[in-house]
């Protein structure tokens, strides 16, 4: 077991160690100590570290730094998110590699400090202009964070792509035991700049958008078929299949446990990924199920939404599929519990 | 018998700029230095949103076509990471003093090492002639239908001025396409900005006064005199920051 780290540094050391030599960003809560670490960190390792003017800075210059071919990131939250959209649209459209981190915090506008999950369909939409996607990773404790930052790496350039880690603010802020992986090579993208026009990209003048059309679709039927992560349990005979993500995800875990020690037929989907949605583990999923649910720390409920819809591609599309949401924080292992027994009395209706 | 003179390679195809239009003259001065400095192979282009993104289009360069405004933060990291490549930022006044005023003034107070070239037209050209932050007091666009009122619209900004003033940069200039001599030296101004980067001087900036005859309304002659009569008194020619070469 690794030494204690707090979940902000840990993604950063990650980030370094994973091969990204640029780093551009703006303050925000509860994202900040990514980019103080990083303020020291990056000139140390001989990479570059700019304190941008403000997130669409921040953000245009992952796009210079991508457009070069060199592993660029930059994190932020909530309203800072918003004006990073921008960018994240821009970096797809050029096929960019590039990651972005949302350490999520609960509100609409300027937000608030809690501690939420209320971008999840943003980040698995994408918030910007136009027709794509991200790939979204979504860790539950500080290790997976680490583990996800490399993978985002990767993943981003091998589908020349924006992978976001989407996080939540009390991991970010929290402290865990940690192994941080061995350092990368670092290595160049041979298609970023060098100033000789050897990587020959045409601007948006020239583009044949019907064709581009077909190779995005191709694009991310690809990424579908092969990025599909999650962890699940017992949910091959489950009356009751609960999903849930990230810090939520790892509490309704536990209380998943503490209902079977009960008597309760129940298990879990815990997507890693949530774009590409992890349909593939709806297909182990026990065919006489009574339902599922959502576990969700947001207002409206929203990862039900891609539940039901895959309940509806891959299952009888009449099971039904209910939604806790807790809006802000870490909902308790007893609230769930609690919460089950009103839906398996029929006192919670079914969202879908 | 006049010599003509020879396009550089990396700008050989051709242009859809309107007849009469300045962006082809920067282009055609920004590359011919390019090549004579010995960087034509070396260089990576930020290109603005508006009739300076047409200037992709014409370029066998590395470059990329930025988002409205944010050239100047684009170019800040490209140039951070590609340090011995030549970088430019080409960018119309709407795009680096309206939307853009934040990246690009905060590009030039860190002194990133890259250049600008900032073509002042006093108008959005490619949205059909809107007022922009350069926009003359009096001056009819489609958004200035009764002039531009600067009681309630600010004053028609400096930037040069500001930079030079204010900044630590290496090199700050303005310069104009409408005349043979003013060209000629703003071609000496883009080069001696050039130069400030080449030797990582630190933020070189040239602004230029350009012609947009097609929404001035004018025949390209009227738009070179409109340049001469009443921009360059507002907006004085020159060197406002040179470079101390050791
Ligand atoms: C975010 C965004 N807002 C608005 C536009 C529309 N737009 C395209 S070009 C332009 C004006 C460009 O003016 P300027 O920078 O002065 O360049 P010029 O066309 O005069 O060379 C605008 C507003 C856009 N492309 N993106
Ligand atoms: S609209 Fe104006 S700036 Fe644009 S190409 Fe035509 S003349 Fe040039």
């Amino acid at each position: 077991m690794g030494d204690m780290i707090k979940g902000n540094e840990a993604i950063a050391e990650a980030a370094v160690r994973a091969g990204a030599r640029l780093y551009a960003g703006y303050p925000i809560t509860p994202s900040t100590e990514i980019m103080e670490y990083l303020s020291w960190r990056m000139p140390e390792i001989g990479g570059t570290f700019v304190q941008a003017e403000s997130e669409l800075a921040g953000i245009n210059m992952v796009v210079g730094g991508a457009a070069c071919g060199v592993r660029s990131f930059t994190a932020s939250s909530g309203p800072g998110m918003s004006l990073k959209q921008e960018g994240i649209t821009q970096l797809y459209d050029e096929e960019l590699a590039a990651v972005v981190i949302n350490v999520v915090r609960y509100g609409n506008g300027i937000g608030t400090l809690h501690t939420a999950q209320c971008d999840y369909l943003r980040e698995t939409r994408g918030g910007g202009n136009g027709d794509y996607r991200t790939i979204v990773l979504c860790p539950e404790s500080i290790q997976e964070a680490v583990d996800l930052t490399g993978l985002a790496f990767d993943l981003a350039e091998k589908y020349r792509t924006v992978a976001t880690l989407m996080t939540e603010g009390a991991l970010g802020q929290m402290m865990e035991p940690c192994e941080l992986p061995e350092f990368k090579e670092v290595k160049r993208q041979p298609w970023g700049f060098d100033g000789k026009y050897s990587y020959k990209k045409v601007g948006i003048f020239d583009r044949d958008s019907m064709k581009e059309a077909v190779l995005l679709n191709e694009k991310h039927d690809l990424i579908k078929a092969n990025e599909q992560r999650w962890e699940d349990g017992d949910i091959e005979d489950a009356d009751y299949v609960f999903v849930a993500y990230g810090l939520p995800g790892r509490s309704t875990k536990g209380a998943v446990e503490q209902l079977k020690a009960q008597g309760h037929k129940v298990g879990f989907i815990r997507p890693i990924i949530a774009w590409p949605f992890p349909e593939n583990a709806f297909a182990k999923v026990n065919p006489n199920v009574k339902g599922f649910i959502t576990v969700e720390a947001n207002a409206t409920g929203q990862l039900v939404d891609d539940v039901a819809l895959t309940v509806k591609k891959s299952m009888k599309s009449d099971i039904p599929v209910y939604c806790l949401p807790y809006v802000y924080g870490i909902p308790a292992m007893k609230a769930i519990q609690e919460d089950f027994v009103k839906i398996a009395a029929g006192e919670i209706k079914e969202v879908y | 018998m006049a010599k003509s003179k020879k396009i550089a390679e990396i700008a050989k195809k051709t242009s859809s700029f309107c007849p009469g239009c300045g962006h082809g003259v920067v282009i055609r001065l920004i590359t011919e230095c390019l090549e004579e400095l010995g960087q034509d192979k070396n260089i990576i282009f930020g290109i603005g949103v508006g009739c300076s993104s047409l200037l992709g289009g014409v370029l066998e360069t590395d470059r990329l076509h930025c988002l409205h405004g944010r050239a100047g933060a684009v170019c800040t990291s490209m140039k951070r990471v590609n340090p011995d490549n030549i970088v430019v930022a080409y960018q119309g006044d709407g795009d680096a003093y309206s939307i853009g005023l934040a990246e690009t003034t905060s590009a030039a107070y860190r002194n990133e090492k890259f250049t600008a070239i900032l073509v002042n037209n006093t108008n959005y050209g490619m949205t059909g002639g809107q007022m922009s932050n350069t926009t003359m007091p009096g001056q009819k666009t489609t958004t200035s239908p009764m002039g531009r009122d600067c009681a309630i619209t600010g004053n028609p900004i400096k930037f040069p001025e500001l930079v030079a003033d204010q900044f630590n940069a290496a090199y700050v200039a303005r310069g104009a396409v409408n005349t043979p001599a003013n060209i000629n030296k703003l071609k000496g101004y883009i080069k001696n900005a050039l130069e400030a980067q080449i030797n990582g001087e630190g933020y070189s900036v040239v602004e230029v006064l350009s012609p947009c005859p097609t929404n001035w309304g004018m025949s390209p002659l009227k738009a070179m005199e409109r340049i001469e009569n009443e921009l360059i008194p507002y907006y004085p020619l020159g060197e406002f920051k040179t470079r101390e070469v050791k």
